[in-house]
């Protein structure tokens, strides 16, 4: 028994060292096949006294156990060994660059635009929308600026050909295009392009606006105040940032204001805004003595300048790539 | 307007400092765009008299100077060309500083020097005036330059708002200042002068509403060549207003003090009286500044007997200019009013001191006050007899009594307001008003043209309140909750699909340059701007296209390889009621189909891509392309876009006479759409679906080339049976092994019951029914 023994040793220690599947299997064959070394010596056993035959018979049935459970083992190592190879074979560089196309991106004025949007639409106020090429009613008297009144030297028209139309100086006449078709409460917004005479590093002939008028029963300077320093304060993300309003003119509101922004040691116009004039609200039909308001116009461009430290208006305009993309992170 | 802070503060002194005063006047409302010292700093500057001038014994442009500035005589080496004996002039001494640099006592070509005689461009005063400034021969030696010259003074320049056209004097500031400050306001004294002549102009005013006051005054024998003195002429160019003769100096001295533009005419130019008439329309009128204008019946204009003599409230006339030979002049002072001014000026391209006030409304109460005021400085500079004022008057503006309700103040501002606050405020700007209880009557004065309701009042109040003095409140309101329309899909979404399909949104002129116009839209009549900025953007786009060609171009110049932009904005054209203001969205993509990259091939993008963003903003709802010829696009690679049954725009490859002419190295595709029409969308509505497997069959033909996919699918569709649940196309051919007049199609069948399985019998029925479909409308061939 011995013999056994050292058969099963022997070929325990084979199958270990083999590490492909076929050669495993024929070296299987050598013990474990027919004229197997073990088959072999199990068809010996017949020549044993009776008594002796059932224990050693079960010796053998342990033997090939024993086999063919260092047989599966062995087979299970070859395959993972195998997968292994495979996986490292198939490996990626994962730091190549994705295929496909890439994505572009909004122009920063838009960017603003929808911000403000945004911040206004948290606080009730809808978009509103007009005509760029508008009428001289509607660009000015309607809002109370008649023909010949000085202020309209304020805004240099473009002027069309056929004598009657111009392009819009502001999107203040969102305000009477609105306030004709809908009653009190109105609380609107209106961004868009506007045209003016224009052209240098802080003026561009056609630039961005953006409306803000909030028509009720008590709508006070007080209430003006508090949504623009609240709107400039979201949109710069700062709570330190500091506004002054500076008594001003435009015909439209009465009184008028002028709006700073602290910037460094000074203070910039970002917009100017007043309590909607009598006139205007006559001019739509809304009672002034039951209802006021206020009315602001903010200049998106300038506030994008600001956000992001562009220091010529003209770029946004320009459409060089090299200037758009570096907005789309 | 610029103005010297000195000039003002002998009107009103408050305690503040230059910045100080500026920020009050910026903070009542009137814009101050700058404040600049009137010189650069300097010190240990002072007069000093050339008593002596020696040739410098080394150098020849050299002079060797003695100079008494006070105390023992001492040695100046000199440059300047002017220098001589017994002139006044400034003397830096030595340790002075000026512009930051020192000066000190130094030996120049061996002769010691203690200082230096300067010129107006050493003290920073002129820009480039050659020699010494000469200073007047009674100027005190040793006294210091700034306290001799006034050197230390700000030159303060404001732009107040149009309605405020009483901030344009001296005068009008200083209210201005009194108001805010509550500091004391010490009016110039313009006393009545004495007439001493009974010389009387005659004045026939025809336009009485024009023109309700006018005011001559005749000074006889005045010495025009007269000397400005140098406190008028200082003043005046602080002003801005260079000195042209002692009168005129006078006029123009007495409108920056207090608002009233004055005229001068040399009164021999006049024939008989002075008429205020509107102009004949073959009247001709040559202008101080030289201009030669024709007349109209729009143009106020001061006449005599026989002829146009000025352009009223505008500018006088060349031929009754005061010269420097007049001997007699007649002095205007009059009140226009400001509806006749306005505008004028600026449509016969002029702009004057006198319409810049008189458009904007000058105290018609305070014409006789300018007018003795420039007589008596006349009379002081130039000398002569002056006669009395003869005046013609008619209805002057009405100042109406308003009414200020401290209720409707206090709504309207929301804050707190007390009787007394309101009365202090009014009291302080010099309102006459009455009090009633919480009301108050107040009558505006005759410098103010910008009060006409309440509001303008609770302006007044506030801004002389302190609009900093208005907290800043949440507003507390009724809210509701604001529409969300679902059937609508927004700009921004729209605009995030084309950013995610790697289109880089830019903004551009809505006008564009007429060429444009006719090379991508065949618009040989654009609707053209009167005044563009430059020629080059006359027109209005009808189309955005143009506008994304050439912002291609630039970027293309720019080095870039692959462009790919997308505009959402406002295109014109004309319609019968007058513009049609469409928002569009347009794209363009140029270059790779995708960017350069490592592991996709190398092509550049085609008309499909394009077609599959445009498919991706309409999402590919109702959407049909018809073969159409556009003037931009390539005649066989263009299409109609319809959406919902309605035109939505164009896509197309652009043309290559195009592509050649704007130098496109490939060609770009772009699209355009109407963004209203893209934008609507249908609510979604639920529809219970089969749950029975779906069989899958194919078909593949050949048809003729011209045979167009939509057709094909558009008749599968309408005669397919029931069962039929889709039919897609999903491959074409064209090359080996088919005709090259025939192309092969395959479309895939998907087929499915309601309520059962197919069976193959039944959906091979199916199939053939559509096949024989293609073989009678497109002479299809079956492909094995």
């Amino acid at each position: 028994m011995e013999k056994l023994e050292n058969i099963v040793q022997e070929a325990l220690k084979l199958f270990a060292g083999i590490e492909d599947a076929a050669q495993l299997e024929q070296v299987k064959a050598r013990y474990l096949g027919k004229g197997g070394a073990l088959t072999e010596l199990q068809k010996s056993l017949g020549t044993l006294p009776a008594e002796q035959r059932p224990a050693m018979g079960a010796r053998f049935n342990a033997a090939k156990e024993q086999l063919e459970a260092a047989l599966g083992a062995q087979r299970e190592k070859i395959r993972s060994l195998k997968l292994e190879a495979q996986l490292t074979q198939e490996a990626l560089d994962v730091t190549l660059p994705g295929r496909g196309l890439g994505t572009g991106g909004v122009h920063p004025v838009t960017r603003t635009l929808e911000r403000m949007e945004e911040l206004f639409h948290s606080l009730g106020f809808e978009v509103a929308d007009g005509p760029e090429i508008e009428t001289d009613y509607y660009n000015f008297t309607a809002l109370n600026q008649p023909a010949n009144h000085p202020a309209r030297s304020m805004h240099d028209t473009f002027y069309l050909d056929d004598g009657k139309h111009l392009l819009r100086t502001h999107t203040s006449p969102i305000q009477i295009r609105y306030m004709e078709t809908h009653r009190p409460p109105i609380k609107i917004i209106a961004p868009g392009r506007v045209y003016r005479v224009d052209s240098d590093a802080t003026h561009s002939p056609m630039f961005h606006q953006i409306e803000g008028l909030w028509i009720d029963e008590h709508i006070s300077m007080a209430d003006l105040k508090g949504v623009i320093t609240d709107f400039v304060r979201c949109f710069f993300e700062r709570d330190d940032l500091k506004l002054r309003f500076r008594p001003s003119f435009f015909p439209f509101t009465e009184p008028s204001a002028e709006i700073d922004m602290s910037f460094g040691d000074g203070w910039l116009e970002i917009g100017g805004c007043g309590m909607v004039h009598p006139n205007v609200m006559m001019n739509v039909n809304i009672d002034s003595e039951k209802y006021q308001g206020f009315a602001f116009g903010l200049g998106p461009d300038r506030l994008t300048m600001l956000r992001y430290g562009v220091n010529d208006l003209r770029l946004f305009f320009e459409n060089d790539l090299r200037f758009l993309t570096q907005f789309n992170s | 307007m610029k103005f010297s802070e000195n000039w003002l503060r002998t009107i009103v002194n408050p305690p503040l400092a230059s910045r100080e005063l500026a920020d009050v006047l910026l903070m009542s409302g009137i814009d101050v765009e700058a404040v600049e010292p009137a010189a650069p700093a300097c010190e240990n500057v002072v007069v000093a008299e050339v008593i002596e001038v020696q040739k410098h014994p080394d150098a020849e442009r050299l002079t060797v100077c003695r100079v008494n500035a006070g105390g023992a005589p001492l040695t100046v080496v000199c440059g300047a060309e002017n220098v001589a004996a017994g002139m006044r002039v400034p003397l830096a001494r030595a340790g002075a500083r000026l512009s930051g640099i020192e000066i000190k006592k130094t030996k120049v070509r061996g002769v010691e020097s203690s200082g230096m005689l300067c010129s107006a461009k050493e003290l920073g005063l002129a820009e480039d005036v050659p020699g010494l400034l000469l200073l007047p021969v009674d100027a005190p030696i040793g006294t210091d330059i700034r306290n001799y010259l006034e050197l230390d003074d700000h030159l303060i320049t404001i732009k107040p708002t149009p309605n405020r056209g009483d901030c344009l004097s001296i005068n009008g500031i200083a209210r201005e200042v009194a108001a805010i400050t509550g500091s004391v306001l010490k009016p110039v004294a313009t006393p009545a002068v004495h007439a001493a002549s009974s010389d009387r102009i005659e004045i026939e005013v025809e336009e009485k509403s024009a023109c309700p006051r006018y005011c001559g005054r005749i000074v006889r024998g005045v010495n025009a060549r007269a000397a400005t003195p140098r406190w008028m002429v200082q003043r005046l160019e602080r002003s801005g207003s260079r000195s042209v003769s002692a009168i005129v100096d006078v006029t123009n001295y007495v409108m920056l003090e207090l608002g009233q533009p004055l005229h001068a005419f040399d009164y021999a130019r006049i024939d008989g009286g002075i008429r205020v008439r509107f102009g004949y329309n073959d009247e001709k009128l040559t202008l101080l500044n030289g201009t030669e204008i024709a007349l109209d019946a729009k143009l106020l204009v001061i006449a005599d007997a026989r002829k146009p003599l000025a352009l009223a409230g505008i500018m006088g006339g060349k031929d009754s200019a005061v010269t420097l030979d007049t001997g007699d002049i007649l002095l205007e002072g009059a009140f226009f009013d400001p509806a006749v001014i306005a505008g004028k000026a600026r449509e016969l391209g002029l702009s004057s001191d006198s319409s810049y006030r008189f458009e904007r409304g000058v105290d018609f109460a305070a014409t006789l006050q300018a007018m003795e005021r420039a007589t008596q400085l006349v009379l002081e500079i130039c000398g002569g007899t002056a006669g009395p004022v003869c005046e013609a008057s008619a209805t002057l503006p009405l100042r109406k009594p308003l009414r200020l309700r401290r209720a409707r103040a206090q709504r309207l501002l929301g804050i707190e307001l007390s009787n007394q606050q309101i009365a202090a405020v009014f009291r302080r700007l010099g309102f006459e008003f009455d009090a009633h209880g919480d009301d108050f009557i107040v009558t505006p004065p005759s410098f103010r043209f910008d009060l006409a309701i309440e509001e303008d009042l609770i302006e007044e109040v506030a801004r002389v309140h302190g609009y900093d003095k208005i907290p800043a409140e949440q507003p507390s309101a009724r809210s509701a909750m604001l529409p969300a329309t679902e059937t609508h899909v927004g700009v921004k979404t729209l605009r995030t699909l084309l950013v995610a399909r790697d289109y880089q949104e830019i903004v551009s002129y809505s006008f564009v340059d007429r060429e444009w116009e006719i090379d991508f839209c065949a618009n040989e009549d654009p609707i053209a701007l009167i005044n563009p900025i430059a020629a080059q953007l006359n027109v209005m786009r009808s189309s955005l296209i143009g506008s994304l060609v050439n912002c291609l171009k630039l970027n293309l110049s720019r080095q870039q390889e692959r462009v790919r932009l997308c505009e959402i904005g406002r295109c014109f054209s004309r319609e019968q009621s007058g513009y049609r203001q469409d928002m569009m969205l347009g794209g363009l993509a140029y270059g790779g189909a995708v960017a350069e990259q490592w592991g996709a091939p190398k092509r550049n993008v085609d008309f499909y891509d394009v077609k599959s963003d445009v498919g991706a903003l309409t999402r590919a709802r109702d959407i049909r392309f018809e073969a159409a010829h556009h003037p931009a696009f390539h005649p066989g690679r263009a299409a109609r876009i319809f959406v919902g049954g309605a035109q939505a725009g164009w896509i197309g490859e652009l043309h290559p006479r195009l592509q050649q002419k704007y130098d496109l190295p490939l060609p770009p595709m772009a699209f355009e759409l109407n963004l209203e029409i893209i934008a609507s969308r249908k609510l979604a509505h639920y529809l219970d679906y089969s749950r029975q497997p779906v069989v899958r069959r194919d078909i593949s033909v050949e048809v003729p080339q011209e045979v167009n996919i939509q057709t094909m699918l558009d008749s599968l569709k309408k005669r397919a049976p029931k069962i039929v649940c889709e039919v897609a196309l999903f491959d074409v051919y064209r090359g080996k092994g088919i005709d090259s007049d025939k192309k092969s199609v395959a479309f895939r069948l998907l087929l499915q019951d309601t309520h059962k399985t197919l069976t193959d019998a039944e959906a091979e029925a199916a199939k053939q029914q559509l096949v024989h479909v293609l073989q009678e409308e497109f002479q299809a061939k079956l492909r094995k």
